[in-house]
């Protein structure tokens, strides 16, 4: 059975550490979509045509915020766990009397938690730039609630697999940010010329934004319900990996 | 005796690449007693710590603590364990009280403020409570590492190298607090190559190298078994044999007969009395001397002999 009071302690202390860092964890991702806002949605956007009956700078916001979601959330989520194991502090975490349950809801939770603030704010600030409605509110807090769940694994994940910096940062560098710009952030997969529009349809992040967008306007590049189904079924991967790694203590126990 | 709070029998770790860490490793812990694990660097002694906390995965044996078998009833065992690790391994950006309440949090209790204080006034860090663990002494650290392990009130504290790299006052006051814990009730398995640790504190003493435990016994115990007395009596003359009033004494001619050497006794003073007996044969066989030296041997002695047949052994 879950104890909610070893969980409890982990979430408020990696929320705290969070505050700490609040420049790195809030401020400069704030700041640099708010810059993707000036330059694409004001700037370049006021030139551009609507796609799909959405005007550029509003369109853009749903890509915009999954490229912050996915980078921070893993990144959070990630160095959530490799910093005890890099500084030795895991130890606490190893011989308390907590198991996959707690130590899951509590890192993971903290990390999407973030993620769900900076959303809020990110989106506030896109307030400032562009008019826009959300078409479907409930769904899109709950999608990005999904997608920020499903990502927290996935840092957590990679925090467990790294063992040096460079291999934290080399996911979200090399394949997360590309995917996610190449995935729709900036655009519709329908004004890519052929064959591009059929391939990046292997590119899972194209399933993420256009989910993302459908809950904003109602209109997407694929149909939602498989979006939903590809951001349930890679939370499910997450799930069991890390299942498999406290099962059998990889990288975690000696 | 007091009942055992832990037992480990057949306990084995082999690391991936085949370092043996633990062999077959069978000990007993008694409750409200001090055990300290002897042992030079690379013995063992951490891996013993980490398989009983959940760090390490044991290979092979078993482990109950507190009546709970440690495999499958882990959470309940684990809950009334606590450990201070030998490197000072915490958040150091954080506040020392938060640090305690939080680890007392991660084991599950409730917050109590009122147990907090009390913890960190035991150890001195009262007045430091607000301070950031990186801008403490590295004593100061080793303290709140202390007060971290005691937050969830722990039966059983494990202590790895509690005074390692420390100066001389702190480590005494470490002794303390070490004696303190033992007070309230606390038992204590600590580990270090440090002998004179083993021999102010503990009340047992056992002795691993190259994962395996060389000898478990009580420290008085041990002392008497293999405790020795040596002494070295400068003869005036030369002897080419020793006097047959003297011969049924453990001694023997040493440096060309200028040195009548008495190796005996058991570690409990018995040595010194026949050293003295000796000395009056001696001079009742006309046997003239200019000096006398008597020592009685060491834990370190004991430990230093017991490492060496191992080696031997091996």
């Amino acid at each position: 059975m879950i104890n909610w009071r070893s969980t409890w302690s982990i979430y408020t202390r990696e929320l705290m550490r969070a505050m700490r860092t609040a420049f790195q964890s809030i401020i400069a991702p704030v700041l640099t979509t708010s810059l993707y806002f000036i330059v694409f949605g004001a700037a370049i956007g006021a030139r551009m045509p609507d796609i799909a009956g959405v005007d550029y700078a509003a369109f853009i916001i749903p890509g915009l915020l999954m490229l912050t979601l996915l980078g921070e959330t893993t990144s959070n989520a990630s160095f959530g766990i490799y910093m005890p194991r890099f500084t030795g502090t895991i130890y606490e975490l190893l011989s308390a009397p907590v198991g996959v349950a707690e130590t899951l809801v509590g890192f993971v939770g903290a990390a999407a938690t973030k993620s769900l603030i900076l959303a809020a704010i990110i989106l506030l600030t896109a307030r400032l730039f562009v008019e826009y409605q959300i078409a479907h509110p409930f769904l899109a807090v709950i999608y990005i609630m999904l997608v920020a769940a499903s990502f927290a694994l996935f840092g957590f994940i990679l925090g467990i697999w790294a063992d040096n910096f460079e291999k934290l940062g080399i996911i979200p560098m090399l394949f997360l940010t590309p995917l996610t710009f190449l995935g729709g952030t900036f655009y519709s997969i329908d004004m890519l010329p052929k064959p591009w529009d059929t391939i990046a349809l292997a590119n899972p992040i194209v399933y993420l934004v256009s989910g993302l967008r459908w809950t904003f306007y109602g209109t997407a590049d694929v149909d939602f319900g498989l979006s939903l189904g590809i951001t349930l079924g890679f939370l499910a991967v997450c799930t069991v990996i890390i299942a498999y790694i406290f099962k059998t203590g990889w990288r975690l126990r000696a | 005796m007091s009942e055992p709070i832990l037992e480990l029998v057949g306990l084995s770790k082999t690391y991936p690449g085949g370092l043996k860490a633990l062999d077959n490793v069978d000990l007993t812990i008694r409750k409200g007693e001090i055990f300290a694990l002897l042992g030079p660097n690379g013995a063992g002694k951490t891996t013993l710590i980490g398989a009983v906390c959940g760090i390490v995965r044991p290979s092979d044996g078993t482990m109950r603590a507190f009546g709970h078998d440690m495999a499958t009833d882990w959470r309940a065992a684990r809950a009334r364990i606590g450990l201070v690790p030998q490197e000072l391994s915490t958040d150091m950006f954080e506040p020392v009280s938060r640090a305690v309440a939080y680890s007392r949090g991660l084991f599950g209790l409730a917050p109590d403020p009122a147990r907090i204080e009390e913890i960190l006034r035991s150890l001195s860090l009262w007045d430091k409570r607000d301070t950031r663990i990186m801008a403490l002494s590295g004593g100061m650290k080793r303290r709140v590492l202390i007060a971290k392990a005691l937050a969830h009130e722990p039966d059983l504290l494990f202590l790895d190298e509690p005074t390692a790299g420390v100066d001389v006052e702190l480590r005494k006051d470490m002794w303390r607090q070490i004696g303190a814990m033992r007070e309230r009730g606390v038992t204590v398995i600590l580990t270090t190559h440090y002998i004179e640790e083993a021999e102010e504190m503990a009340d047992r003493v056992g002795i691993i190298n190259g994962g395996k435990l060389l000898m478990v016994d009580d420290k008085a115990a041990m002392m008497k078994r293999l405790g020795r007395t040596e002494a070295h009596i400068s003869l005036a003359q030369p002897l080419t044999e020793l006097p047959a009033s003297i011969a049924h004494f453990p001694v023997e001619l040493e440096e060309a007969g200028t040195s009548l050497c008495y190796r005996g006794g058991d570690g409990t003073g018995k040595g010194k009395g026949e050293v003295a007996d000796l000395t009056k044969a001696l001079i009742a066989a006309e046997v003239d001397y200019t000096g006398i030296e008597v020592r009685e041997s060491t834990l370190e002695d004991i430990f230093v002999s017991l490492l060496g047949e191992g080696e031997g052994a091996a």
